[in-house]
């Protein structure tokens, strides 16, 4: 069994590539969060019934009358969203450090499937208790699908099996949450590790010298320990301070104010707040995809070097832009929700043209501003521009992100955390 | 490697032009048919499980619901039938309609405010005024409602139809 673990890694690896903030354990983290994930998961299903009328009383009995109950609910809670947040990171690390070219681009595709998979595994767990919170989220997000031109209404009729949430829609979501999803996940994990020794290993810094290499044990492995014992022990601690919510019984007639999206679609939400549904739930978020898709195919003119932000220009640029794109969107946000209604101030128009390709254009002028006179002129290489955009949309992300979970209360009208 | 073993095998295959597949591809080609084929089979048959047994809501015109009479409903009020899934809103000129619970926008419940005399929803603050029209976005469609029917001065609600509409219009009202 041993062996079998040892066999993950090499026998020998450069020393660069076991420096800790090369790759801050992100990859084997979120290993490990899965490995979790699965145990406490099996774990719950010897208790959960996936049925409406028996779901929200099963969490019940989980919490009250099993021993340790709580807390396997918990840790499977937080090692779901720590999973997430820590994927998410991966994500980011991997992108800064260039590591996503040439021969590891298709290991860029499988990780934004990784991705959307986690997402997805977070999003089907979601609806599983049956309580308000669970309720309404599910709602909202599944009826954004009814605005996708053409089948939307036959699509989200397919997907919940029915006008609104019912019993087919719950069992389904579980079997995609207990067996679809974390089988195709565990493959595509697999595979992905495989890919990353394949191609040499974690990308380093390119230097002249020949790279020192180390035996893998102790060097690696004592280090990979270490992360593994501190991450279990931060999930621990988390998971006996805080409890995974749990409100009341679903109640299909009654919303509750406000009705907020699971936290890492507050960045959607947000959007769905400025912007006709079909825009905000499709146009933008699958162009942002398509984007993220695209990025290790276009040619680039130099070798991936493996430094964090590629070079002194784009690490500047790359600031500028964070900034720039930080201030535009909480402009936006701000005079969106109290001066400039396009829908409103336009209504003679269509929903999709006043308050979808309208203010896209205006988003896209002043964008086209911004390159013209700041990006252009400090003449940046592809790579660079790349990162630029990438900055840009990842800033926003956040941003929307951060005002959906924590800028609006009552009503959805942004506010001050402290008054939520 | 397995260029050289195709050579031993194949020479004189290569040099007849009359012989366009020599057996091994003929094989391999009928297997690669098949598993299509068959993987083709297994997507049909899967496709078929999971959808034919959804459980349908299809909802029964005609499934009436007893609000109650006329004149017990004040001008400009609005009384919720929760059971029903609707609000009774009489308007200021006395003409009744039955709104759905559902925004528009995205399906949350909406909630009537008496002070501010709106609908609003909780979920994007979507509001909507007492004859379903949009007062403020996101929603763009006014509320569903469902066909009222006075029958002698007694209110009934098929909560069986459901009826879409863009906007607010006269004959959407119902008069005792």
């Amino acid at each position: 069994m041993g062996s079998v673990f040892l066999h993950l890694h090499p026998k020998r690896v450069t020393e660069a590539s076991v420096q800790f903030n090369r790759t801050f354990g992100l990859g084997g983290m979120a290993a490990l969060l899965i490995v979790i994930q699965i145990i406490t998961g099996v774990l719950l299903r010897f208790y959960y019934a996936p049925y409406p009328a028996e779901a929200y009383n099963s969490i019940l009995f989980l919490k009250n009358q099993v021993l340790f109950g709580q807390f396997i609910r918990n840790i499977h809670y937080w090692s779901g969203v720590f999973l997430l947040m820590i994927a998410f990171l991966h994500f980011i690390r991997v992108f800064f450090t260039g590591a996503y070219r040439d021969i590891r681009n298709i290991n860029w595709l499988l990780g934004l499937v990784l991705l959307i998979l986690v997402v997805l595994l977070n999003f089907t767990g979601y609806l599983l208790p049956w309580d308000q919170l669970a309720y309404w989220a599910i709602t909202v997000s599944t009826n954004i699908i009814g605005y996708l031109p053409f089948a939307g209404e036959t699509l989200r009729t397919m997907i919940i099996g029915g006008k609104e949430l019912n019993a087919s829609t719950l069992q389904s979501f579980y079997a995609f949450h207990t067996a679809v999803f974390p089988l195709l996940l565990l493959l595509i994990v697999t595979y992905h590790f495989w890919r990353v020794r394949k191609a040499g290993g974690i990308l380093t810094q390119h230097t002249s010298e020949e790279p020192v290499m180390i035996p893998v044990v102790p060097n690696l492995v004592f280090k990979e320990v270490i992360v593994a014992l501190v991450l279990v022990a931060a999930l621990f601690t988390f998971a006996v301070f805080f409890n995974a919510p749990l409100l009341e019984k679903a109640n299909p007639t009654f919303s509750m104010n406000p009705t907020k999206a699971p936290w890492y679609f507050a960045g959607v939400q947000e959007l769905l707040i400025h912007f006709n549904p079909l825009f905000a739930a499709f146009i933008i978020p699958f162009g942002v995809l398509s984007f993220l898709a695209l990025i290790p195919f276009l040619q680039y003119q130099e070798l991936p070097n493996g430094i964090w932000f590629i070079s002194e220009k784009g690490q500047h640029s790359a600031k500028s832009t964070a900034k720039f794109s930080a201030v535009l969107t909480i402009i936006c946000i701000v005079l969106n929700q109290y001066i400039l209604k396009f829908e409103i101030l336009l209504s003679p128009l269509p929903a999709f043209v006043s308050n979808g390709i309208v203010p896209l254009l205006i988003l896209f002028l002043l964008l086209t501003v911004f390159y013209r006179f700041y990006l252009k002129p400090i003449k940046l290489n592809k790579e660079e521009l790349v990162q630029a955009a990438f900055v840009f949309i990842l800033t926003a992300f956040i941003i929307l992100t951060l005002t959906g979970i924590f800028f609006r209360g009552k009503d959805m009208e942004l506010t001050f955390p402290w008054n939520i | 490697m397995k260029k050289t073993q195709d050579k031993r095998v194949q020479p004189k295959v290569k040099s007849s032009p009359l012989k366009v597949f020599n057996r091994r591809d003929f094989f391999n080609t009928v297997w690669k048919g098949l598993g299509l084929l068959a993987a083709f089979e297994m997507a049909g048959i899967f496709t078929a499980y999971l959808f034919s047994g959804k459980r349908k809501s299809i909802p029964e015109p005609g499934q009436l619901i007893e609000a109650g009479l006329a004149e017990s409903f004040a001008p400009n009020s609005v009384t919720p039938f929760m059971g029903g899934r609707f609000y009774l809103a009489r308007q200021k000129d006395g003409g009744f309609i039955a709104l759905s619970l559902r925004c528009t926008h995205l399906g949350c419940s909406i909630a009537w405010e008496e002070k501010q005399n709106r609908f609003i929803c909780p979920c994007h603050s979507s509001a909507f005024a007492i004859n379903g029209e949009v007062l403020n976005p996101p929603a763009s469609r006014a509320l569903d409602f469902y066909p009222v029917m006075i029958d002698n001065g007694l209110i009934k609600v098929d909560i069986g139809t459901l009826k879409e509409r863009n906007s607010f219009r006269k004959d959407q009202l119902q008069y005792a």
